[in-house]
């Protein structure tokens, strides 16, 4: 498990790709990614011509048409950041976990981030971003510490199961917490609700400067912690066997997530089932070695949610549906489709 | 077979059955207390006599009014729906074995909740048809999940977690119905998806009644195979216990006194969900929880209520109370459960 | 009591899904007798068994006791005749020892009937026979192993069934309790003439034991009859694929399977 070179290891867990299959899937996500992020910027709620999409790029707002250009962009941008965050943090959750089901979404761990951003709103009356997003990394990595802790109680471990109802209790939970505190308060339920949906509408380069510290860390965390997650999937005796230090690496990669999910929440809002559908995907695509898995995950990631907010502006037109819940939409099918496949007694 | 050991289990089976008769008793009590309460406190104090001969159709200057049209059948249907939100959850909580499988997590509420929410925002509905979309929702819900669980048998588990997949898609769908709101909607929209009695009519408490009467018997009927079906579903089989046929009926049953329940309240949060494992707490398992979890969801939303109304100087719709005093218990409970490995 | 019934399987194809577990299956099993299933693991013998007692449905063929077809008898009818404890049968938490064995008088009971006299003497031998009357009120979740499977198995007793079906009745328990275990249903078929079938993982003890053995492999009857006739190096090798010698155990005459590994082999 030492050697230098980049191939995957071969081992019980990890199935081998042909390296040639393995670039061409890239390819593609890269030049799909940047036919989305073109799209973006090109579609939207209001149909703009050509030549001011070209002149709006170039940062000219002279008519409606061009400022629609210009506001699609730091908006596309986001779109690729958090999807490439949600993505990234799904596949590390699901390798720290070794648990099919892992999500941001499906772990309670946005409602946590959501829950302190309202908690700090109206106990604390926060309202700079940067406060924001330091409360939701807080709100989010109490809530993964603690949903996993809960789910993990027992026989078996953090079962699918365990951990999906664990999750899943927990969120109603926060839930109620969180309409008990907004509830009262109609100056800032409005607000609060388009946040809770989930959305990039709002996109700003503020939000973009003010998340980009706390991504780049989570993805370098993450993506650095890509040999330690290929150990951990052939179980923990095996790893610690094989000289991985296994809490310690578990840790540092669900920081990592936490990171990228806390960040992208703050920004976005939470945004659910990116984090689970894109590693199952890609997995399928470019095989089981985390180093390849990850990176590949952030790049999908990223597509994804380019073109669920794409799909969002272009459907309902002339007004928007939230890319949160275009997320959702195809994401709780697969949900279901990967329980149905799975057998029982793993369950 | 030796006489003491004969003595021995009828002791056993007796002291059992005396339990449960106890446990049973001072529940109603209680409830009848809880309900006693709700009538006689608020802006203005009312005595029980007063409220008796209101009840009995006298004019009470005042009374007849406050008593009469509004806080009797805001009482009553507090207990009702409470008693049909124990009801339906236990069902739910023993059938699937597990407490975590209440219908506030498997998608049953959200399906109602986004109905609702469809039909107020969009469809500018009035009460009853609300209650109407919210019911044939609940149920179009549970058939879904049903049949998507369906594969060489239901097998709970795997219920469970679709039922949380297709939750989490009608909460987003709920999520844009309420996007799309106008201020006012907006607001009686998000009242009924906390949970709220304000306004209970004797419309609605009637719709209630109908749905306990004429489905609480069927749900009753069940009892004893939903008591075997704790031992898991080959040793039930085993013991002459009818799976499929079983478990339809009761999910018909406990889906339709859900929906009806939901209906006329909204999702009172984790009514559903705690009555069952506070009954299995009290009544220590001595024979099925269905009547003791029905009469701890009546009491939980009628205290609930009084909370909400009274404590605070804002008046919360008794979901807040509820769910905020349930949040705790429910992480306990998750923990215990875990713990012990499931079952109720 | 006593009555004995023929239970019968004939032509039955089972499976989950797409596959196929069990093919074109014929066996009689011998009333008022011990017989044990063997098999490796996967062969079907669970399969089988749940079949035998309503769980599963056939695809094909019948599984027939007193000539009727099981799964087209009323569910009570068949669960007072033919009684089954699963592989891991659950406790509710909390449930006490005599609450759980009184379940098992669920096919005895109507709809609205109330607990009878007959139910609580039928409770009662259950817990003598097994030997927990002492655990009578004891809390299921703090038995041991072995108690809780006696338990299990009263359960069962309760349920008085002339035939009795038992999925790997000993597995998770340690020697001495697997032989507890087979004692006691010896003793009830001895002494009731109670008809057993049980799937067991142990060749030796199923040997032992039975006064019939079944070997299945690949979903298919690869051998039934007397032990002695049965298990032979044979049968070991077509069903484990694992060779063997087979001789006779001195404590009880009957057939004692010795596993040849490819070392510390002297013979």
């Amino acid at each position: 498990m030492t050697q230098l070179d980049s191939r995957p290891v071969p081992g019980p867990a990890l199935q081998r790709r042909p390296a040639r299959v393995r670039t061409l899937w890239i390819l593609a996500g890269l030049v799909a990614l940047g036919l989305l992020m073109i799209a973006s910027v090109a579609f939207g709620s209001r149909i703009v011509p050509w030549s001011d999409i070209v002149a709006g790029v170039q940062g000219h707002d002279d008519n409606l048409g061009q400022a629609a250009v210009v506001k699609r962009i730091p908006r596309t941008l986001l779109a690729v950041v958090v999807g490439a965050a949600l993505g990234l943090a799904g596949a590390v959750m699901q390798g720290v976990t070794r648990n099919p089901l892992a999500d941001p979404g499906i772990l309670g761990v946005n409602m946590g981030a959501s829950l302190a951003v309202v908690t700090g709103i109206v106990s604390f009356g926060l309202s700079s971003a940067t406060a924001y997003i330091w409360v939701a990394i807080l709100g989010a990595a109490v809530t993964a510490v603690f949903v996993y802790a809960v789910g993990s109680l027992g026989r078996g471990g953090a079962t699918p199961l365990k951990l999906a109802l664990a999750g899943a209790a927990i969120s109603a939970a926060l839930a109620s917490l969180i309409s008990a505190f907004v509830l009262p308060r109609s100056d800032i339920a409005t607000g609060f609700q388009s946040w809770q949906i989930g959305g990039v509408g709002g996109a700003s380069y503020d939000s973009l400067r003010q998340a980009g510290p706390f991504l780049v860390v989570g993805f370098v965390v993450s993506l650095l912690s890509a040999k330690s997650l290929n150990s951990l999937a052939l179980g923990d005796d095996l790893a610690a066997g094989l000289g991985e230090r296994v809490a310690l690496a578990r840790g540092v990669a669900a920081l990592g997530a936490v990171l990228l999910c806390g960040a992208s929440t703050a920004v976005a809002g939470p945004i659910a089932f990116v984090g689970l559908v894109v590693p199952h995907l890609c997995r399928l695509l470019i095989g089981l070695d985390h180093r390849w898995l990850l990176p590949y995950s952030a790049l999908v990631g990223a597509a994804l949610l380019t073109a669920a907010d794409v799909v969002g502006r272009v459907v309902a037109r002339p007004q928007e549906i939230d890319v949160g819940i275009i997320t959702a939409l195809i994401g709780a099918p697969f949900f279901i489709y990967i329980v149905r496949r799975q057998k029982v007694r793993e369950l | 077979m030796t006489t003491s050991t004969l003595d021995a289990v009828v002791r056993s089976r007796v002291r059992r059955s005396r339990r449960r008769g106890v446990v049973i008793g001072i529940l109603v009590a209680l409830v009848v207390i809880a309900y006693a309460v709700n009538l006689m406190v608020g802006e203005t104090f009312y005595t029980p006599y007063e409220i008796w001969r209101v009840i009995l159709g006298e004019t009470v200057p005042g009374a007849s009014f406050t008593v009469g049209e509004l806080r009797l059948p805001r009482a009553t249907l507090a207990a009702l729906a409470g008693f049909c939100f124990g009801l339906g959850g236990v069902t739910f909580q023993t059938m699937l074995r597990n407490p975590l499988a209440s219908p506030d997590v498997i998608g049953i509420t959200s399906g109602a909740s986004a109905a609702a929410a469809f039909a107020i925002v969009i469809l500018g509905l009035s009460e009853t048809g609300v209650s109407v979309f919210a019911i044939v929702a609940g149920l179009g819900v549970a058939i879904v999940v049903y049949t998507l669980s369906f594969r060489d048998g239901v097998a709970g588990t795997r219920l469970i977690l679709i039922g949380i997949g297709i939750a989490a898609m009608l909460d987003s769908a709920t999520a844009y119905v309420l996007s799309q709101a106008a201020q006012w909607d907006l607001q009686q929209a998000q009242r009924w998806l906390t949970g709220s009695l304000n306004g209970a009519t004797w419309d609605e408490t009637v719709q209630v009644l109908v749905a306990l009467v004429v489905l609480g018997p069927l749900l009753l009927s069940q009892a004893r195979n939903l008591f075997m079906l704790q031992l898991g579903d080959d040793t039930a089989a085993a013991l002459g216990v009818r799976l499929e046929r079983t478990r339809i009926l009761v999910i018909v049953a406990a889906v339709g006194l859900l929906a009806f329940a939901t209906a006329a309240t909204g999702p009172i949060a984790f009514v559903a969900f705690l009555s069952g494992p506070i009954a299995a707490r009290i009544v220590g398992g001595a024979g099925s929880l269905l009547v003791p979890a029905g009469l701890v969801g009546a009491l939980l939303v009628l205290v609930a209520d009084l909370i909400g109304q009274y404590a605070f100087d804002i008046r919360y719709p008794v979901g807040v109370i509820t769910g905020v005093l349930g949040a705790p218990y429910l992480v306990y409970l998750l923990i215990r459960t875990n713990r012990a490995g499931g079952s109720l | 009591m006593t009555a004995t019934h023929s239970l019968e399987v004939s032509s039955l194809e089972l499976g989950y899904g797409d596959r196929t577990v069990i093919e074109s299956l014929d066996l009689t099993v011998p009333p008022g007798r011990i017989t044990a299933i063997v098999g490796a693991n996967a062969c079907g013998k669970s399969t089988l068994l749940r079949s035998m007692s309503r769980l599963l449905a056939p695809r094909t063929g019948h599984v027939l006791l007193d000539g009727r077809e099981v799964h087209k008898m009323p569910a009570k009818e068949l669960a007072r005749t033919l009684g089954l404890l699963p592989q891991s049968p659950i406790a509710p938490e909390g449930i006490t020892v005599s609450d759980l064995v009184g379940r098992g008088r669920n096919p005895h009971q109507r709809l609205l009937s109330r607990w009878s006299r007959e139910d609580d003497i039928a409770v009662a031998a259950a817990l003598d026979a097994t030997h927990t009357a002492d655990l009578a009120d004891r809390s299921v979740d703090e038995l041991s192993g072995g108690q809780r499977q006696r338990v299990w198995i009263a359960m069962a007793l309760a349920q008085q069934t002339d035939v009795l079906l038992l999925d790997e009745p000993t597995t998770f328990l340690d020697v001495s309790h697997q032989v507890e275990v087979l004692d006691l249903l010896t003793d009830l078929n001895q002494t009731r003439g109670t008809t057993i079938v049980m799937v067991l993982h142990d060749l030796n003890l199923a040997a032992r034991y039975a006064d019939h053995l079944i070997a299945l492999a690949d979903g298919k009857l690869h051998a039934a009859g007397d032990p002695a006739e049965v298990l032979t190096e044979d049968t070991v090798r077509a069903v484990f694929g694992l060779d063997s010698q087979v001789i006779t155990d001195p404590t009880s005459g009957k057939p004692l399977m010795l596993p040849l590994g490819r070392h510390h082999v002297t013979v």
